[in-house]
């Protein structure tokens, strides 16, 4: 048994050889350095999925889903009800365990083992389904919240906001176009503002990857185009994964789709390649 | 300076707050002075059962506004709030037992009469160090920490949240009363611990003992009141908020919410503990019955009354209660129960937002009012729809 425990240490992806690792030291190998907890992307692959399976009594929501998102990619996500869209978040973002398969963030974070405001930490930022933001609290105080900073208690307690945090805030407060609204409270805003604050939450975080779970469920056509217009925007600077089921939205946005069905994915390309495989038109026109 | 300044800050926006400071700040200066410094037949005398009574509100009111940090802030509805309190009780309680030496029934110097009673030969090994004063106290503040901290950390870690939470609470404090029962335990069993002598060298008595005791309750809630108000508005205090209004979001943008809650829950019960130190002193006596989940259920109705997530709403409501218990037990005590219920009733249906918001919700209702009268076209505002 020993040994096998000291072969799963060998195998291990989230960390170099034990002998190399205790000593702390950022480890130059012939190409890259490698640094125990930062983001490691030098393959060009922000995101590993591989053969995730989660099943909830017996049911699979997600059935060998493997998935590679590319850095600064804008990918949308589509399939029908019940094909894993948001289970698949979950598992990225720790609030649901596979039952097996690997997810990694970079070539060196463990997703699997690691809780939700670590991954958070990380650099993954989560938009839900429902607009979810603090409504007892102003725009500019949801967005200071969110704002990447020492989040352990102590540090918060005495935490105060310097200038040029409080630049970054107007500057996200720009960028969803919430400027002149920054002192409502969070819960007057319109259903698609809270989108878009929730976004601006997300940006707040500095995170490398952002997880938008249908941002224009229930929006107008021009806050969709506005929408539209802002994750494109974020695309390069971050890798977006947008789960949505409004096709004309998802064509105005994507480079890539992936197709959901039955926990594992069915087709993967361009909008118009998608569209025309016929697997996936014999799932939305039914069988 | 700078300290200054910081305060000022934090209790700007306070009206609330401010008024609760000055109100205690009358109470120290004027209270104690005209219960020593007045002839009993007096009209500005204030007796000394009155001064007692005060201070007993007072370390109620401090009570409460621990509660309304855990529940109005962070949306813990903790139903065994009560358990801390007890145990600051029973901390006191021990020092004071001690105090009284060889002047028990008995006249053993070193043990207490309930265990000469039960035939014990020596002290019990948690009994050591109680005769020293800032042991006592310090125990005070330790042992209801340290019990909000396992308990809350078990609870928080598994995410218990709700009413499974509040039932938990409600069950630790019922365990609680059920082992302070116990003779074996070596806490008095049902009597508790009574027969007070002194305190510090000081008969407690003595009208002026009384007094000191009055004053360093109103300061405790004072500096209780100001610790909660900067907890509340720093950045601590509006993540504590969040938490309570969308816990997901907070955990999702990085903020480990169990440590929040945790470090809400012991700062809460340690001021928990110390209202029950003053508050024993002050009754002369502390027995299982603190811990009865009735107890713990009034302390939320007081809050409930006064305005959750005010502070001083807490304060006020555990005042305006506990007098209207003094009053209600002294003329219909059949009645208080009733009372009591009737009361929670009417506040969680009428005024949701306790006496503090009260007056809120009559301004809105008058300038509705007055918005029909004026014949104005209301036709777009939806509340007056149907009067149309």
């Amino acid at each position: 048994m020993k040994e096998l425990d000291r072969l799963r240490e060998v195998m291990r992806r989230d960390r170099v050889f034990d002998f190399v690792a205790e000593k702390r030291m950022p480890f130059a190998t012939g190409r890259h350095t490698i640094v125990p907890g930062e983001l490691d992307i030098s393959h060009g692959t922000i995101l590993y999925v591989e053969d995730i399976t989660v099943s909830f009594d017996g049911f699979k929501a997600l059935n060998d889903l493997t998935l590679y998102i590319n850095d600064g990619e804008l990918r949308c996500i589509i399939g029908p009800n019940g094909a894993g869209k948001t289970t698949m978040m979950d598992v990225i973002t720790g609030k649901t365990r596979p039952d097996s398969g690997v997810a990694y963030f970079g070539q060196t974070m463990d997703l699997t083992r690691m809780s939700e405001y670590e991954i958070a930490h990380a650099g993954i930022g989560r938009k839900f389904q429902k607009p979810t933001i603090f409504p007892f609290h102003t725009i500019f105080q949801n967005l200071e919240l969110a704002m990447a900073a020492d989040k352990r208690v102590w540090p918060t307690l005495i935490a105060s906001i310097t200038g040029e945090q409080r630049e970054r805030i107007n500057d996200v407060l720009e960028i969803i176009g919430l400027k002149d609204l920054r002192s409502k409270e969070a819960a007057q805003l319109s259903h698609g503002q809270k989108q878009w604050l929730e976004i601006g939450m997300l940006l707040m975080q500095n995170p490398r990857l952002l997880l938008v779970d249908e941002p224009v469920a229930g929006m107008t056509h021009q806050e969709m185009d506005k929408t539209a217009e802002l994750l494109k925007r974020l695309a390069g600077d971050h890798s977006v994964v947008v789960v949505e089921h409004d096709m004309d939205f998802v064509r105005s946005i994507a480079e890539t789709v992936t197709v959901l069905h039955e926990g594992s994915v069915l087709a993967e390309g361009s909008m118009d390649e998608v569209q025309n495989d016929p697997r996936v038109i014999e799932v939305y026109l039914g069988e | 300076m700078a300290y200054r300044s910081f305060t000022l800050e934090m209790m700007k926006n306070d009206k609330g707050g401010k008024v609760l400071l000055l109100v205690l700040l009358a109470l120290i200066i004027f209270v104690p002075s005209l219960n020593l410094f007045t002839s009993t037949d007096s009209v500005f005398h204030v007796s000394t059962y009155t001064l007692t009574l005060l201070g007993k509100y007072l370390c109620y009111a401090l009570l409460a506004v621990a509660l309304d940090l855990v529940w109005g802030y962070c949306g813990i509805l903790s139903l065994g709030h009560g358990a801390f309190f007890a145990l600051g009780g029973y901390g006191m309680g021990m020092y004071l037992m001690r105090q009284i030496g060889d002047r028990g029934v008995y006249g053993n110097p070193e043990l207490p009469d309930f265990m000469v009673f039960l035939n014990w030969q020596e002290l019990p090994w948690f009994w050591q160090g109680f005769d020293m004063f800032w042991f006592a106290m310090l125990m005070v503040i330790v042992v209801p920490g340290l019990l909000a901290f396992v308990f809350g950390w078990l609870a928080f870690r598994s995410r218990v949240t709700g009413v499974y939470l509040s039932i938990m609470t409600q069950a630790l404090t019922y365990a609680l009363l059920l082992a302070f029962f116990r003779n074996e335990m070596g806490f008095g069993g049902n009597n508790g611990l009574t027969d007070f002598k002194d305190i510090l060298g000081y008969d407690l008595q003595a009208g002026s003992t009384r007094a000191v005791l009055f004053i360093a309750s109103a300061l405790a809630l004072a500096l209780g009141y100001l610790l909660c108000r900067y907890i509340v508005t720093s950045k601590l205090g509006r993540v504590v908020v969040a938490i309570r209004d969308a816990e997901d979001r907070a955990r999702f943008i990085g903020y480990k919410v169990e440590s929040f809650k945790l470090w809400v829950f012991v700062v809460s019960a340690i001021l928990a503990g110390i209202a029950g130190a003053l508050y024993v002193p002050q009754v002369g006596i502390i027995n299982p019955g603190e811990f009865s989940p009735l107890n713990s259920i009034e302390l939320v109705v007081w809050v409930a009354v006064g305005g959750r997530a005010t502070l001083y709403g807490a304060a006020l409501g555990a005042v305006a209660v506990n007098y209207g218990k003094t009053y209600f037990t002294a003329v219909l005590p059949e009645l208080w129960l009733f009372a009591l219920g009737a009361l929670f009733i009417i506040v969680t249906v009428f005024m949701p937002k306790g006496i503090i918001g009260l007056r809120e919700q009559l301004r809105k209702k008058r300038s509705e009012m007055k918005k029909a009268d004026s014949g104005e076209d209301t036709s777009d505002s939806p509340q007056s729809e149907g009067s149309q």
